[in-house]
């Protein structure tokens, strides 16, 4: 006979998650490794010649990359010889700024700080991320995608997303020849629910890169890399290719930051034994070491891997505040289904919603997650109440507002209007007032008409074969009498000439001003201090249009 | 060619019972118990080496590029469904376009641009279609960018038979110079907690046999 409770169990959600137990042997492990290396370094005229328990000589291309370029060798010694746990304690210490942290977190090796984190619980480090988050006030990012490609909804779900709070915002395809159609849809969308919203395109890199000094982009976040050698050539890279690369990004002023996470080594059949944690370590020294301004880690799309194991949940925490250590802005991921289960999936969350980071999640699915290109999110369109009310239950700010339906109805309208407008002006195939209605009021790609995508694809290759730039979708939505959108996304490609939006954690606010790590610091120095929200944005997050008022009752 | 005429039918003749046989469950994802029941004869894929694979000069040729352990040590994508099955379904839809498919093994690599991108350079007609044992899979074309790709299909546990023969059918399209209407991209957001450990895991094994260096191989195609 069979137990009535454990068949109820058996039912549950959670049961449908796949488990793992640990292997280190294979790198199978989130944190906490006997087979890490052990802290170690050694300075000779200036130079690194042992670390980590390595010589020179001994060194791959990722250990020379961070011996020559992400550790502050003139303190490289002393910061060493401070214990991890003192260096924990530090962290955890509302009297020790961050700017003390930081001075010997960026001296210190990989399994250093692998050791560091390896002390503290899940409290301490929600303690130290409020303090070593790079800008002052935390923000959030979203997903703008759909299965069909549907360029006049991906419009219309960016300007509804803009107007809830996100201020970055990303897309990606289902078709790859897609992607300039579906970059100008999320520009131009976003850019009519708030002026100064920030976009990007994910896909290959070369064709990102071309959109973004093409303006298609402002700026873009999936420059991968990872924590082993051979990891790093099957993507056919090597840490200096990145490098290279995001200096490409800078030379047109546009934003980037690197992607890492843990799982990606173990994912891709080469973790050479080491823990989760340990390879994302050096996949951050590595994104320091090329002067990229920060980072999307905590896992990301790998998170099934370090959620299958043992403490993979906390090991996430860690390395989002281990990028925090190193004085980069960090979008904590967030962004990927892990779990069938609800209350873990708040779980999980609540470790970056309630410290707060730069970008809390690395997006949250502004569709309903069947339309989510990035295989789906760990919160989506749906969970938009859900997340408002968190917010306003422990009083947090995790970058949302609630809104109202007339105020959707008219920002998705503005937008599905303004992208039809564009492409009329540019001579694409046309966006029928059919497909403007159904954006402005869908929940999901299934509301929409479908459109001749053989002729989409045809436009597209045509449209970029004659060297379209941002120029010209000013040009065609001024002259379709767009001109506040023509505007903001002059502004876009404006700012990016003054470089503004390469300080760390930069983001815009809707004048245009660049708020950043560098003129918004995080000065938390205990109950009190830091990022307080204020009176009219707590107003915001906890007026919930539909909670009973006691004066009309 | 390895499959003479004769295979062919056969194989032509297999898919078609069960096409109409398969009806593949609605949700695929959901636990791996609920995978497509296959009710056809189990048999096994095997791939005879045949020689260093060598750049085709037949404008008519699609290679299917598969990993290291395809058809060899694992025989079952991650959702159980047998690789011989999948080989059968490839290959129709190339056939079926009036193509013909060539099988090449590649050992540098599991990573699946690689693996598509490397056979589509040896392709006669510079297409190929890139599987891995688990069975992801994507249609790649020589003078694009190794992550590039005509079609991706990254979630494995969702792609049926019916898709793996649409992606043979759709290379071959390629390889004519047509632009077919992509194969409808499956999506699912709950196949990364049921099956990401999983994949990890069956990745793990396949680059056990990655040989770094070592040249790509034809396969000669037979079942038992």
């Amino acid at each position: 006979m069979r137990s009535k409770r454990f068949e109820a169990l058996e039912a549950r959600p959670i049961k449908k998650d796949g488990f793992v137990k640990e292997w280190p042997e294979v790198g199978l492990i989130a944190m906490n490794s006997d087979l890490d290396p052990k802290p170690s370094i050694k300075v000779e005229d200036g130079k690194i010649v042992e670390m980590d328990g390595k010589k020179r000589d001994d060194f791959d291309m990722l250990d020379q990359f961070i011996a020559d370029h992400a550790i502050h060798i003139e303190d490289a010694e002393e910061a060493m010889a401070i214990p991890s746990i003192d260096i924990a304690n530090k962290l955890v210490d509302i009297h020790v700024p961050r700017k003390d942290i930081i001075k010997i977190t960026t001296a210190v090796t990989p399994a250093k700080m692998t050791e560091v984190l390896g002390y503290m619980s899940v409290l301490e480090m929600m303690m130290a991320q409020n303090k070593m988050r790079a800008r002052l006030m935390p923000s959030n990012q979203c997903h703008v995608t759909n299965v069909k490609d549907n360029m006049v909804q991906i419009a219309a779900d960016a300007a509804e997303a803009a107007i809830r709070g996100f201020d970055e915002q990303e897309t990606t395809v289902g078709i790859a020849r897609y992607a300039p159609f579906n970059a100008l849809g999320i520009m131009v969308g976003a850019n009519c629910g708030r002026p100064g919203i920030l976009t990007q395109c994910s896909v290959e890199e070369a064709t990102e890169l071309d959109m973004g000094m093409r303006g298609f982009t402002a700026y873009a976040e999936t420059i991968s890399v990872y924590g082993t050698e051979q990891v790093f050539m099957d993507g056919d890279d090597t840490p200096y290719s990145k490098a290279f690369l995001a200096s490409a990004y800078a030379s047109r002023g546009l934003k980037m930051r690197f992607t890492s996470g843990s799982g990606s080594e173990v994912q891709m059949g080469y973790a050479e034994g080491h823990s989760m944690l340990y390879l994302e370590a050096r996949c951050l020294y590595v994104t320091r070491g090329a002067g990229v301004q920060g980072t999307q880690n905590g896992s990301v799309s790998c998170v099934g891997v370090p959620a299958a194991v043992p403490g993979g949940i906390r090991e996430i925490l860690a390395e989002n505040l281990l990028a925090a250590c190193l004085d980069l802005e960090c979008a904590s991921s967030n962004d990927q289904t892990f779990t069938h289960s609800d209350l873990r999936r708040v779980a999980r969350s609540l470790m970056q919603m309630v410290p707060g980071t730069d970008y809390i999640c690395s997006g949250y699915s502004s569709t309903p997650n069947y339309d989510n290109m990035f295989a789906g999110s760990n919160w989506d369109a749906h969970d938009y109440d859900d997340w408002n009310v968190i917010q306003r239950d422990l009083r947090i700010d995790a970058g949302l507002q609630p809104i109202t339906e007339d105020a959707l109805v008219e920002a998705r309208a503005k937008a599905a209007r303004a992208i039809q407008g564009l492409f009329k002006g540019m001579g694409l195939p046309e966006i029928t007032d059919e497909e403007v209605e159904a954006a402005t009021y869908a929940d999901g790609s299934k509301d929409m008409p479908d459109r001749d995508v053989v002729a989409d694809l045809k436009a597209i290759e045509d449209m970029m074969n004659r060297g379209v730039t941002a120029v010209d979708f000013i040009k065609a939505l001024d002259k379709e009498g767009f001109h506040d959108v023509a505007q903001s996304i002059f502004n876009i490609q404006y700012i990016k000439c003054a470089g503004d939006y390469l300080h760390t954690a930069s983001k815009l606010s809707s004048d245009w001003e660049v708020i950043s790590a560098v003129n918004y610091k995080n000065d938390y120095h205990g109950v009190g201090t830091g990022y307080q929200i204020s009176e009219e944005r707590w107003k915001q997050i906890s007026d919930l249009p539909w909670a009973d008022d006691p004066e009309t009752i | 060619m390895a499959v003479n005429e004769e295979l062919l039918k056969s194989i032509i003749a297999d898919v078609v019972k069960e096409m109409s046989a398969d009806a593949p469950a609605e949700k695929p994802a959901e636990a791996p118990k609920a995978a497509p029941v296959d009710e056809g004869p189990a048999e096994t894929l095997v791939l005879t080496p045949d020689g260093e694979a060598q750049k085709g000069t037949a404008a008519d040729e699609v290679i299917i590029g598969v990993s290291a352990q395809f058809g060899a040590e694992q025989q079952n994508n991650i959702i159980g469904v047998p690789h011989a099955k999948i080989m059968k379904e490839l290959i129709a839809g190339i056939e079926e376009e009036g193509m013909k498919a060539r099988v090449v093994k590649v050992y540098r690599s599991g990573d699946v641009a690689v693996i598509g991108h490397d056979c589509a350079e040896l392709s006669g007609s510079g297409v190929a279609i890139g599987i891995q044992s688990r069975g992801t899979c994507l249609i790649h074309q020589a003078d694009l960018p190794q992550l590039g790709n005509l079609e991706l299909f990254p979630q494995c546990p969702l792609i049926d038979l019916d898709t793996y023969r649409q992606i043979g059918k759709n290379a071959a399209l390629y390889a004519k110079g047509e632009s077919p209407n992509p194969v409808p991209v499956k999506n699912d957001q709950m196949a990364r907690p049921a099956f990401q450990a999983r994949a990890a895991l069956l990745y793990l094994k396949e680059v056990q046999s990655v040989v770094l260096g070592k040249k790509p191989v034809n396969m000669k195609v037979s079942y038992k």
